[in-house]
């Protein structure tokens, strides 16, 4: 177990900045996601923590240990990749093996340990196979069998997830979460997947351009995001963004309608935020409600989507778009007028 | 029904007939070579031109092998035929690999240089490679063959390596890395393994162009003591005839270690050799 620290952290590939100035300090025991669109530099992130490739500037630290000039392998970090990457000439048995091989630890402490492991994650009778006779959840497994087998300081995850089809996933999600609470384990997982990051991690880091957006725990992201990228990427549907204008009293006005009110500030106002200025209205579809005639705001039905749960409604507000979740049930039409 | 028959007939009927043409055409040679080996002297030209001689005699085999120099070109064709297979595998397996997963200065320079020594008719540089070797004291010498053939067979199958590490994820040798071996043993224990079909594509190659080399080994090499079995092979043309069927003998005993050689690593070239196509 461990703590990661990053400190003033860039990379760059000679086609301008993949990385800028990244702080952040990873917790021992901590599951920490790192989350964004692809192309925001979360896989490079993780690969300077893995030692895979070299920070153009600042300092990593494990275990308060500078180790910017150390090799990946002395620095006993265990990594799932998305493609999995089991070595394809050996079985099962040797792929765990390999990591404790290398170490050269005792044989017979080699089989306990990827025994325990198979056994673990349900592959002890598969064993003796070779990666191309096993089912993409199959190999999955053998990829974090790989990895715990070690016991190292900390997990890397490298998008574990993403090759497996949705109900693979949801379990694996599940399986890997559990996991990290037996090994209470430090582990870094990169992750486009808003819904991955929320439900597996202790806390999210947001990147975006190569910075780092926000870090916090789900819920906070989710409910104070501190800017429109954490807004909008994360929540499904996405969060409503409207232009609106802010009036004197405080009511958010979009297409001519009052649809909120600035709360009161409990500290200094944000510049800019004054009276008539433009600004950008954030509301979540499940935080809306529909309503009767008499009180609310009237607005069309665009479209309405299934989900099982309940529906997407999508409404037109004038010219403005906005989707609202609701479990309620009731048959709502294409254009019928909504007051 | 008979319709759709013909129809996905014919073209079948086609594509092996064209096919059957070919392999004709391109082993019709190998047959004659073995033809004539095997007649014996006195029906060579006495019974004009016949798919096989009425008798077949095993005597030309057996001068060749007791009373011509032959097993010593063979011997000395074998030595640097194997020699430079090795020397051009290990060169080009690391050429490859730095081309394939390293990023250093000058790369494309390497790599440029590489392709341009391979656009020279060979002919223009003999007499250079020569005066080269003459004041090494590698002329009249199997070594100085080994270093010639080594040098202008590895940038193609540094090229052909390449490929053949392209293929292989770069994931692997990370996980391997991650797992606690350093480059040199992800190397080793987890891409070799894997290119294995390549190394046997790739030396496959090297070793039927070095045995078949004729133009170096004849320029550089006037002893006998030190000739291939290509040149050597010139010895059964002398002044006033050619002994044909001592000469195709030669031929045939040469073809035998590339033919043993080539069937053993069969399955590995095939599949080495796609592998580099599709993903090179």
């Amino acid at each position: 177990m461990a703590t990661i620290t990053l400190s003033n952290v860039s990379k760059d590939y000679g086609g301008g900045p993949v990385l800028r100035g990244i702080d952040l300090e990873i917790r021992e025991g901590e599951f920490v996601a790192l989350m964004g669109p692809s192309g925001c530099g979360k896989s490079t992130l993780l690969r300077l923590i893995a030692g895979l490739e070299e920070p153009g500037g600042g300092q990593i630290r494990i275990d308060g240990r500078l180790v910017n000039d150390v090799a990946p392998k002395d620095r006993d970090l265990a990594m799932v990749f998305q493609s999995y990457a089991l070595y394809p000439h050996m079985t099962v048995r040797e792929n765990m093996s390999f990591a404790l091989k290398q170490r050269r630890l005792p044989q017979a402490e080699i089989t306990r340990a990827v025994e325990a492991a198979a056994a673990k994650l349900g592959l002890t009778t598969l064993l003796e196979r070779k990666p191309k006779a096993l089912s993409g959840g199959q190999r999955q497994r053998v990829a974090m069998g790989r990895a715990i087998v070690r016991q190292p300081k900390a997990f890397l995850f490298d998008e574990p997830l993403s090759n497996l089809d949705a109900r693979l996933r949801e379990q694996m999600r599940y399986e890997i979460r559990k996991l990290h609470r037996e090994l209470g384990a430090t582990s870094v997982y990169v992750t486009h997947d808003q819904v991955e990051a929320m439900t597996m991690a202790d806390r999210i880091v947001a990147l975006n351009d190569g910075a780092i957006q926000q870090v916090g725990g789900p819920q906070d992201l989710y409910d104070t995001p501190a800017n429109l990228f954490v807004a909008g990427f994360l929540g499904s549907p996405p969060m409503n963004f409207l232009d609106a204008t802010l009036a004197p009293d405080g009511a958010l006005v979009v297409e001519g309608q009052t649809l909120a009110r600035v709360p009161p500030p409990a500290g200094p106002r944000p510049a800019g935020l004054v009276p008539g200025a433009a600004v950008t209205l954030g509301l979540r579809p499940e935080r809306l409600a529909l309503t009767t005639p008499t009180d609310g705001v009237p607005a069309r039905v665009d479209l309405v989507e299934p989900t099982g749960t309940g529906q997407v409604v999508h409404l037109a507000l004038g010219a403005q778009r906005l989707k609202l979740f609701t479990m309620g049930g009731a048959a709502w039409r294409r254009a019928t007028p909504w007051a | 029904m008979s319709k759709t028959l013909s129809r996905t007939l014919l073209p079948r009927l086609l594509h092996a007939l064209a096919l059957a043409a070919f392999v004709a055409f391109a082993l019709f040679p190998l047959f004659w070579l073995l033809k004539v080996s095997l007649t014996p002297d006195d029906l060579m030209y006495g019974e004009g031109v016949r798919l096989w001689p009425s008798r077949v005699t095993l005597d030309h085999y057996g001068a060749v092998l007791r009373h011509s120099q032959f097993p010593l070109f063979f011997r000395n064709s074998l030595i640097v035929s194997t020699a430079t297979g090795l020397l051009a595998t290990a060169a080009a397996s690391a050429a490859g690999y730095a081309f394939s997963r390293f990023r250093f200065p000058g790369k494309a320079w390497v790599v440029g240089v590489m392709l341009i020594s391979q656009m020279f008719p060979l002919v223009i540089i003999v007499a250079p490679i020569f005066r080269l070797l003459a004041p090494l004291g590698l002329t009249n010498s199997l070594t100085g063959l080994v270093v010639v053939y080594t040098a202008f067979n590895t940038p193609f199958a540094a090229f052909l390596m390449q490929s053949f590490f392209e293929a292989i994820p770069k994931d692997l040798e990370e996980a391997a890395m991650m797992d606690g071996a350093t480059r040199f043993q992800a190397l080793r224990r987890v891409i070799l393994p894997l290119t294995l079909p390549g190394l046997a594509a790739t030396g496959g190659f090297v070793f039927t162009a070095a045995w078949s080399e004729l133009l170096f080994s004849l320029m550089l090499n006037s002893s006998a003591a030190v000739s291939t079995f290509p040149a050597g092979l010139l010895g059964f043309v002398s002044k006033f005839s050619v002994d044909f069927g001592q000469m195709m003998a030669a031929g045939v005993l040469a073809l035998l270690p590339v033919g043993a050689f080539f069937l053993l690593i069969q399955r590995y070239l095939v599949q080495g050799l796609t592998a580099g196509a599709v993903k090179g």
